[in-house]
């Protein structure tokens, strides 16, 4: 058991009577990719929220490096190694670009807050190492240029690299990735596909829910399919890409006729 | 060497503590000055709390109380030096910020505003109903803090008005040196970041409610010693020092001016000191006309008065 980084043992939500997740079960290890993907509204924002303690699961639990971490609060999962961006960017807006991946740097440069407000050498020292770690993600992410720059004032494409970025800057154990392709380009989802895969080898756990499936189908060792909140299908992307329940999920009866109607009419 | 943003400030304020002075017409613009910088130093408190942090107070007048009767009833009753009785007074404010912050900081926007504004609320009736400590609503007299005497024996001879200008000036220095430091830190960072998102800074490991509790400590900490500062300079105290009104003006000091800064901070306490001076000139109408001022600053700058000026000469630099 104890090879399973991540261990998600039958999670679930009720919102208002709605399951809008029921019972999901899936493990991640050390350096592998997990994706999780499925229609709109299958669930897959509320699973990452639980996961990463902003939603409190109604059921199940969550075992991160072999303890139960179920519901604990998102700042205490960053000290046990979890770490995360967002589908609906959430970025330090009036900070510039260089000190938003430096607040990531938190866990590492915080300490006494007289030492702080007094400007003390540790304090200096502290934030000057976190700056200088912050240069280096920002770099790696191609944002180098842009450090000085109120992050507000960036491009949406930007934005997603900057959160992988500050993410990245409490080196994470896990790494939990909100559709980071979204809005991207198709030059700059080959950057973040490369980075990611370069970040999985390096020993850290992803788990992505993206919606590109070219993306998905790409980097993902082990793929877990949800549709109306529970896992219909699981495994490799070669296994996932045939599997019926997966194909009718996603096309949809009305999906495959919509798209035949379209013909018709297109040839009428 | 480039000066940093931090360092200009500090030159900004020092120059205007040194240059004021050769401007003043007469002797009592130095009371002026220095109720500015008591008041400034209070808003820089505010700055913290709400310019860094997001989080709004509506009672800080409470903690301003405390620093001041601090400094009325500590020299009487427990024989300690006024600077001691300061020290003692924002010790207390600390303390009382703490236990107060932890229940109400859970509380966001306009919650967190009606409860701060209950605290207040509650000191400023304390002060107001212990006759026998604190003289009730008549005030009391508050001690010589003795350091002009002792600069006149060194041979610097400062009347009473110009002692308090340049006391107060070099302590709001001190303070506002505290706030820009802590805004380049990795506290400040923390503040802003919270500010920004709290739910992603919550992500990065901030530790939401004890960062919110350590700004409202340090802020109410300020409004302690501007309080403090307040009661030695009049050396005489009333229970208005607690009041309401007293909340209500740090936080629109610091609103007008641009809460982001701490130099807008105390651009907005010098204009909103200064102007009802000028306005007296309209007689009965001076309120009416500082209400409406305050309106149109709010409506067409409302990124505060500093931050837009500043932004308006940028645009016509380039």
């Amino acid at each position: 058991m104890s090879e399973h980084l991540l261990s998600i043992e039958g999670l679930g939500i009720t919102f208002g009577g709605l399951k809008a997740v029921d019972d999901v079960s899936f493990t991640v290890r050390p350096g592998e990719i997990v994706s999780v993907i499925g229609p709109n509204g299958a669930g897959k924002t509320t699973l990452f929220n639980m996961i990463s303690g902003i939603y409190l699961p109604g059921r199940g639990k969550v075992m991160l490096g072999g303890e139960d971490v179920t519901g604990l609060s998102p700042n205490l999962l960053a000290q046990r190694g979890m770490s995360r961006t967002f589908q609906n960017l959430q970025i330090f807006q009036s900070m510039t670009v260089l000190e938003n991946a430096i607040a990531g740097y938190h866990l590492t440069e915080r300490g006494s807050v007289l030492a702080d407000l007094l400007n003390l050498p540790g304090s200096r020292r502290r934030a000057a190492a976190a700056a200088e770690g912050a240069r280096a993600l920002l770099t790696r992410v191609g944002l180098d240029r842009a450090a000085d720059r109120e992050a507000g004032s960036l491009s949406y494409g930007a934005l997603k690299r900057l959160e992988i970025a500050r993410a990245l800057a409490l080196s994470p154990k896990i790494l939990l990735l909100d559709e980071p392709a979204a809005g991207c380009n198709a030059v700059e989802t080959e950057e973040i596909d490369h980075l990611i895969a370069e970040v999985a080898a390096s020993g850290v756990a992803i788990l992505l829910v993206e919606h590109d499936m070219k993306m998905v189908m790409r980097i993902s060792n082990h793929i877990v399919v949800l549709d109306h909140g529970e896992k219909i299908a699981e495994g490799d992307p070669a296994t996932i890409s045939r599997d019926p329940a997966v194909i009718a999920a996603y096309l949809g009866t009305d999906a495959q006729t919509a798209s035949e109607t379209e013909t018709a009419d297109a040839q009428g | 060497m480039k000066l940093s943003s931090k360092h200009v400030t500090l030159l900004v304020l020092l120059a205007l503590v040194a240059i004021s002075p050769m401007l003043f017409p007469s002797g009592y613009y130095y009371r002026v000055g220095a109720l500015i910088f008591v008041n400034a130093f209070a808003v820089t408190g505010i700055v913290i709390l709400t310019g860094y942090a997001g989080q709004i107070s509506l009672g800080h007048a409470g903690f301003a109380g405390i620093g001041a009767y601090a400094c009325a009833l500590a020299p009487v009753h427990l024989g300690l030096h006024p600077a001691l009785a300061a020290v003692l007074g924002a010790l207390i404010s600390a303390v009382l910020a703490w236990l107060v912050g932890r229940p109400i900081l859970r509380l966001k926007g306009y919650y967190l505003g009606v409860a701060t504004l209950g605290f207040g609320i509650l000191v400023s009736m304390v002060l107001n109903n212990e006759r026998q400590l604190t003289g009730g609503p008549d005030g009391m007299e508050v001690p010589d803090l003795g350091l002009r005497g002792v600069l006149k024996d060194w041979g610097l001879d400062l009347s009473n008005g110009q002692f308090w200008y340049f006391f107060s000036g070099i302590c709001l220095l001190i303070g506002a040196w505290l706030a820009l430091n802590l805004y380049h830190s990795p506290t400040g960072r923390a503040l802003r970041a919270l500010h920004g998102s709290e739910i992603a800074a919550r992500v990065v490991g901030v530790d939401v409610a004890r960062e919110k509790l350590k700004a409202f400590v340090i802020s109410a900490v300020y409004a302690s010693v501007s309080g403090s500062l307040l009661a030695l300079q009049n050396k005489f105290i009333t229970p208005d020092v607690a009041g309401f009104m007293h909340s209500i003006e740090m936080v629109t000091m610091a609103v007008l001016g641009g809460v982001g800064s701490v130099l807008g901070a105390v651009f907005g306490t010098a204009v909103l000191t200064l102007l009802p001076q000028v306005l007296t000139a309209f007689g009965e109408y001076e309120q009416l006309i500082l209400g409406l001022v305050m309106m149109l600053v709010m409506i067409f700058l409302p990124a505060g008065l500093l931050p837009s000026i500043l932004r308006k000469l940028r645009g016509a630099e380039a």
